[in-house]
């Protein structure tokens, strides 16, 4: 039979010269600390050895690889030095494929903003079948992108398309949307509108919810009416909102993809071609693996600008 | 008698009925105008080939011709299609809230030194753009041999920056009473999350499935790169592909295909739409 142990405070020390080592074993394991440590460790280590993986260590390959020339063939990748940067500069299409983008980001965003606000507020009241209606408008955001793609190409069709019709009423002749330069950014533009305005609505009417009731029973006691109200109320209150919404669509448009894969390609002569399908196209198709390389790491800069430059503008004139 | 403020009650009654029509009638405009693709869709997918070719279009087929999907079915492995888009979107959901849910407890109920420095390393992942990590990606795929295999498409995308910010918000909120309990019990941490944790914050974690799932379905840029024969494909892939490899399928025929990828994302979307649209709605406002 062993005798009860009693340690005092000050020798708790697993690891003083005269302790045995299974005494020094049970004091660590004593330690319940320790074990939380542990605990937290082993809980956080699949997300962040996936996080080590498949997000930093690309940043870093990244940066490395716009630095080199390679063809995904050759056994190693030969440097450069900044070639691809110089080489980007005075890439003709690279300059397009920017201007596109900017062009699809700032097109639709008046046109979004207004008619999702206008919604918002209709929406914005007790009615019979409000949630109908949200859900209806609001259905197109999370549909497949590949599947909608395909429809709007159907839709678009030059002479037996649907949005043929209300041009027909308005006496307008059909535009040859996917096949004339100067019409492919407007289809993706009509497509994106589609696809976000419920989006947008939604965040509207949170944000319009979220305005305290006080402040315009305040006013009105003041004798405002109801376009002051929401010219000097609801307007100021929902400018967070908005900046929140312009920055998602701008961050959105540097993403898009698979619309353009399917519908244009990114042609006709590169007028639809937007940023992450011309990284695409340098990587996986031209195989130059180190321009796509580079041309990440620019998307990488603009992406984190706008980022940096959302929270400093909010914090400036934003109302909140 | 007639009294004024008899009148004006009337009048706003009248005034009240007059701007409810009118915002019926502006929701069921913007309704049919954004539902009216949807509709085109299905009524294209049953048409005949003649119907097809008609403007101003037929806006309900004379016959509904079912063998269109028939014919689409059978022009490509779309079963095959459809199987390895619920694989890799079932097992990616489950491995994510998994992954999302261990750290998100870890950072919400153990101390840890620097804790909310490592936090932030999680948050920082969401600036960068996932379209960055193709190149090094695929190749670590490479160099795994994961290319064209299951967990290639899976695996990458299953750490989870959003997953962990959200349910850490939400464990946060468990009061610290039931956990003292559980732990008189002698409950560990991996038991007090699965008994206690989880099954409180379900809605959130619900939510939190329902947006992965439909991710997940919709995904086409990272499976497109990372596989290379039919039988790798998933749906959105191989919808694409079929239209391009066969020269003969009309417009009937790409339509019902495209509502058969479409249709479980419609689906879920509809069965919980008002949890997915108030999941965004709180995430915003908050965010």
């Amino acid at each position: 039979m062993s005798q009860p142990r009693t340690f005092r405070i000050s020798n708790l020390n697993p690891f003083s010269p005269n302790r045995s080592w299974l005494d020094r074993f049970r004091l660590l394991s004593l330690r319940n600390y320790r074990r939380e440590q542990l605990a937290f460790l082993a809980l956080i280590a699949p997300n962040f050895i996936l996080f080590g993986i498949f997000t930093f260590w690309p940043l870093i390959y990244n940066f490395y690889l716009s630095f080199t020339k390679w063809n995904m063939i050759a056994p190693t990748p030969t440097m450069i030095g900044l070639d691809n940067y110089a080489t980007m500069m005075q890439d003709p299409i690279f300059w397009k494929v920017l201007g596109n983008t900017v062009y699809l980001a700032t097109g639709s965003i008046a046109i979004r903003l207004v008619l999702a606000l206008a919604l918002a507020l209709v929406l914005n009241q007790k009615l019979a079948g409000r949630d109908i209606y949200r859900a209806i408008i609001f259905s197109p955001t999370f549909t497949t992108g590949a599947a909608v793609a395909l429809v709007w190409t159907w839709i678009l069709h030059k002479n037996l398309g649907l949005l043929r019709l209300p041009l027909n009423l308005l006496g307008i002749a059909s535009p040859n949307w996917l096949s004339d330069v100067n019409w492919t950014i407007p289809a993706l533009i009509i497509v994106t509108i589609w696809r976000g305005l419920g989006y947008d609505m939604v965040i509207f009417l949170a944000g319009l919810q979220s305005i305290p009731a006080e402040l315009y029973e305040a006013a009105r006691v003041d004798g405002a009416e109801r376009w002051s109200l929401f010219r000097h109320i609801t307007l100021p209150m929902l400018s967070p909102i908005s900046f929140f919404l312009i920055v998602t669509s701008i961050i959105g448009a540097l993403q898009v993809f698979d619309l353009v894969a399917v519908m244009t390609g990114g042609g006709p002569m590169n007028s639809s071609k937007v940023y992450v399908y011309y990284v695409y196209e340098n990587a996986f198709k031209f195989f130059k693996v180190g321009y796509a390389a580079a041309l990440s790491m620019v998307l990488f800069v603009i992406t984190l600008a706008i980022t940096i430059a959302q929270t400093r503008l909010a914090r400036r004139w934003v109302h909140y | 008698m007639i009294t004024d403020t008899h009148i004006t009650h009337q009048r706003s009654v009248v005034q009240r009925i007059i701007s409810r029509l009118l915002s019926h009638g502006v929701l069921i405009f913007a309704s049919v105008v954004i539902g009216l693709p949807f509709f085109w869709m299905i009524s294209t997918s049953f048409k005949s080939d003649v119907e097809v070719g008609l403007f101003p279009p037929v806006w309900f087929p004379s016959e509904l011709l079912w063998e269109n999907y028939v014919r689409v079915w059978t022009a490509a492995p779309f079963e095959m299609f459809y199987f390895n888009s619920v694989i890799t979107t079932l097992s990616g959901l489950i491995l994510e809230v998994i992954v999302g849910a261990m750290s998100a407890y870890a950072f919400a109920r153990i101390e840890f030194p620097h804790r909310d420095a490592l936090f932030l390393v999680v948050l920082a992942t969401m600036m960068i753009p996932g379209e960055m990590a193709l190149v090094p990606n695929y190749l670590t795929l490479r160099n795994l041999g994961w290319i064209n295999t299951p967990q290639g498409i899976v695996i990458p995308y299953v750490s989870s920056a959003f997953g962990c910010f959200l349910l850490r918000q939400a464990f946060l909120s468990i009061p610290q009473d039931l956990f003292d309990a559980a732990k008189m019990d002698g409950a560990g941490h991996l038991r007090m999350l699965l008994n206690i944790a989880l099954p409180i914050t379900r809605p959130v974690v619900a939510t939190f499935a329902l947006f992965l799932f439909i991710a997940k379905w919709n995904a086409y840029l990272w499976p497109l790169i990372v596989t290379n024969t039919w039988n790798m494909r998933t749906l959105p892939i191989g919808l694409v592909m079929v239209r391009e490899a066969e020269g003969t399928l009309g417009w009937q025929h790409v339509m019902a295909a495209s509502l058969l990828v479409l249709l479980p994302v419609l689906i879920v979307f509809f069965l919980a739409q008002r949890q997915i649209i108030e999941g965004i709605a709180r995430g915003a406002v908050k965010g």
